[in-house]
């Protein structure tokens, strides 16, 4: 399934309405059977971008390739695409059935072959049974359900979701992530996802590209845009990053030595250094809430141990989310701490150690 | 108490304002079944003799024929460019559209005997024969915004990605249209056809002015008002005119309801003629 040949190849995209530039040079590969999200804000052009691969906007600038064609001039009608809607678009003037099978019409299919295929798709989002509902006894989910056994019933070589799961609540929306997921993996068809929830993306995708201002900021892996991510947006939005101000103060052959404010010094490999990055340009550094620790126990140890006084925190069951200051600074940082039996939670106004060490940190210029 | 008191007044109001509308009204049945050449009352015996009048009457049978010709040309006309401009107002953005969209509501409220001279004038201008068309010109001037008020309703609630959904699974922008975009409004249509067909049915001073030798209904029922004797038949007429127009207007307003219900909406928040 992870074959390396791009179903999608996207070079120098550009998209403008009017003087508002919505993209600004989109490039990308996106792989054969894979679920790659597009992740960022509103208004980045996440959706604008799903658009023209859809068919439905064309690009001002730059080609976009699918399945080894280009697709300059092909409308939507006649590309090997489908699209979950955002808002699921459902006929609703036709049963559960006919809109599974309103595309196949177009086929040259017969009524028993048709109604296979409708039988095939709905078993597959597990809505078997449904097929002669009418459109709206359906609840939100399984609308969803509907669009997304419309969409594959066509067989597409790429299917599209916008915002699939936003209109769901929270519960139905977790457990749709996982199904989705599954589904995918099961059936091989490229997913393209579009998404402003990074737990979303990162619970669901292959990859992600996550975008900011009309351009990729940083594609990746869910694991390394987690743990490396290259600039501080793209840091602060997926997950929690408590940002430090940090300088390069001397650096050698073996690595090199940050001043990190509040935390001190520290040693740093040049394994850890990304390769091309210039040492003299380190302003902050990041470090994820996990990789902080408090030390609790007289037995507890880390590499490196600072005092802080905790001012709030927040019990999330499984988690506890610790705001702490850390001496001379204005902002809180936060920690996380897994809930272990027999470990009670450190009330605010406490002075307590933090643990922290050199593989936690995560350079920005 | 005292809230019990203001709304018990309000009833009587109310009920005061309904005899007042529809008293005028009532008397048309109750003197089309009277047995007196003489509409006044007391009333004298019942017999159906004044609607037995009205088979036999040929001119009537004439005017009845260029009515429904002229109102179903008119309908179907005025419904086609209704649509057209109800959709490019609901879907598409361009310049000078408020204003394009308000000159086309304008006849609603001009003075229609202002229309209906203005109309007449112009067409002696250009040399034009009067005739049942001209009517039917004269009848779309009127009917169209009538028509665009109800679709529009229907092509607004529209989502527009259904449409996109459509296209998307391979239907051509034709098949999209007739798959999808038109079963959706087709209550609308219904709704704005029968509206339409019973405005022109009605209407009197347009017809009056634009029409030549061949006349419509309202026309001929005001010739014939100028025969006392003759009253009585038109108030039978008159009793089916209002039987039909109202039986019309039920229907158009049912299929509104139906089509807001189609797409979701809530019939009675979505507005309407009714």
């Amino acid at each position: 399934m992870q074959d390396q040949k791009p179903i999608i190849a996207l070079r120098d995209l550009t998209k403008s309405f009017g003087t508002f530039q919505a993209l600004r040079g989109i490039t990308a590969d996106i792989r054969e059977g894979e679920f790659f999200s597009l992740l960022g804000p509103s208004g980045c052009g996440k959706t604008t971008l799903l658009r023209m691969i859809a068919g439905f906007d064309d690009p001002t600038s730059g080609s976009i390739t699918l399945d080894g064609k280009d697709m300059k001039g092909i409308s939507a009608n006649l590309r090997p695409t489908n699209m979950v809607f955002q808002s699921y678009a459902i006929f609703p003037h036709l049963s559960v059935a006919q809109n599974v099978g309103y595309g196949l019409k177009r086929k040259k299919m017969t009524k028993a072959e048709i109604a296979g295929e409708v039988d095939k798709a709905l078993s597959m989002v597990d809505l078997q049974g449904y097929g002669h509902r009418a459109a709206h006894e359906l609840s939100g989910g399984q609308r969803q359900r509907v669009a997304l056994a419309r969409a594959l019933v066509m067989r597409p070589k790429v299917v599209l979701l916008d915002e699939p799961l936003s209109a769901l609540d929270k519960k139905l929306r977790d457990q749709m992530q996982v199904e989705l997921r599954q589904l995918q993996r099961q059936i091989g068809i490229t997913f393209i996802l579009v998404t402003h929830d990074q737990e979303e993306a990162l619970i669901m995708s292959d990859r992600i590209a996550v975008m900011f201002d009309g351009k990729i900021e940083q594609l990746a892996t869910p694991e390394e845009l987690y743990r490396r991510p290259v600039s501080r947006r793209v840091a602060s939005f997926i997950g929690v990053m408590n940002m430090l101000d940090a300088t390069c103060t001397a650096q050698s052959e073996v690595g090199l030595t940050l001043d990190i404010a509040a935390l001190g010094t520290i040693d740093l490999p040049k394994s850890a250094v990304p390769q091309g990055l210039d040492p003299s340009a380190i302003e902050s550094i990041g470090i994820r809430p996990e990789m902080l620790t408090l030390l609790l126990d007289d037995g507890d140890s880390a590499e490196k141990v600072v005092e802080a006084q905790v001012t709030d925190t927040a019990y999330y069951g499984d988690m506890t989310y610790y705001s702490v200051l850390l001496p001379g600074l204005t902002d809180t940082t936060t920690i996380s701490m897994r809930n272990t039996a027999g470990r009670a939670i450190v009330q605010p106004g406490t002075t307590v150690k933090v643990g922290w060490g050199a593989e936690s940190v995560v350079l920005f210029t | 108490m005292k809230r019990f008191l203001s709304f018990n007044w309000l009833m009587v109001y109310a009920a005061i304002y309904m005899v007042f509308l529809y008293a005028p009204v009532i008397l048309l049945p109750l003197f089309a079944f009277n047995d007196a050449t003489i509409v006044a009352f007391p009333l004298s015996g019942f017999t159906t003799k004044w609607f037995g009048l009205l088979w036999e009457t040929d001119a009537l049978h004439q005017a009845v024929r260029n009515s429904a010709l002229v109102a179903i040309t008119t309908a179907c006309l005025s419904t086609v460019l209704g649509a057209c401009a109800a959709r490019a107002s609901a879907r598409y953005r361009f310049p000078g559209k408020a204003g394009m969209i308000s000159f086309i509501m304008l006849p609603l409220v001009l003075p229609e005997i202002i229309v209906a001279v203005a109309l007449l004038v112009m067409m002696m201008q250009l040399g034009m024969s009067l005739s049942l068309w001209t009517v039917v010109a004269g009848h779309m001037l009127i009917c169209t915004p009538f028509s665009i008020a109800i679709l529009s309703s229907a092509f607004q609630g529209l989502d527009q990605s259904l449409e996109e959904a459509s296209f998307d699974l391979g239907e051509t922008r034709w098949g999209t249209f007739h798959r999808v975009i038109l079963p959706l409004v087709m209550p609308g249509v219904i709704s704005s056809l029968l509206i339409t067909f019973t405005i022109s049915l009605d209407e009197f001073i347009i017809a009056f002015f634009l029409t030549g030798t061949d006349v419509t209904l309202p026309v001929y029922i005001w010739s014939q008002l100028r025969f006392p004797s003759k009253l009585p038949s038109i108030m039978a007429l008159g009793s089916i005119l209002l039987a039909l127009s109202v039986l019309l207007l039920v229907l158009a307003e049912w299929f509104r309801r139906r089509s807001a219900t189609r797409q979701g909406l809530d019939a009675d928040a979505s507005g309407g003629i009714i």
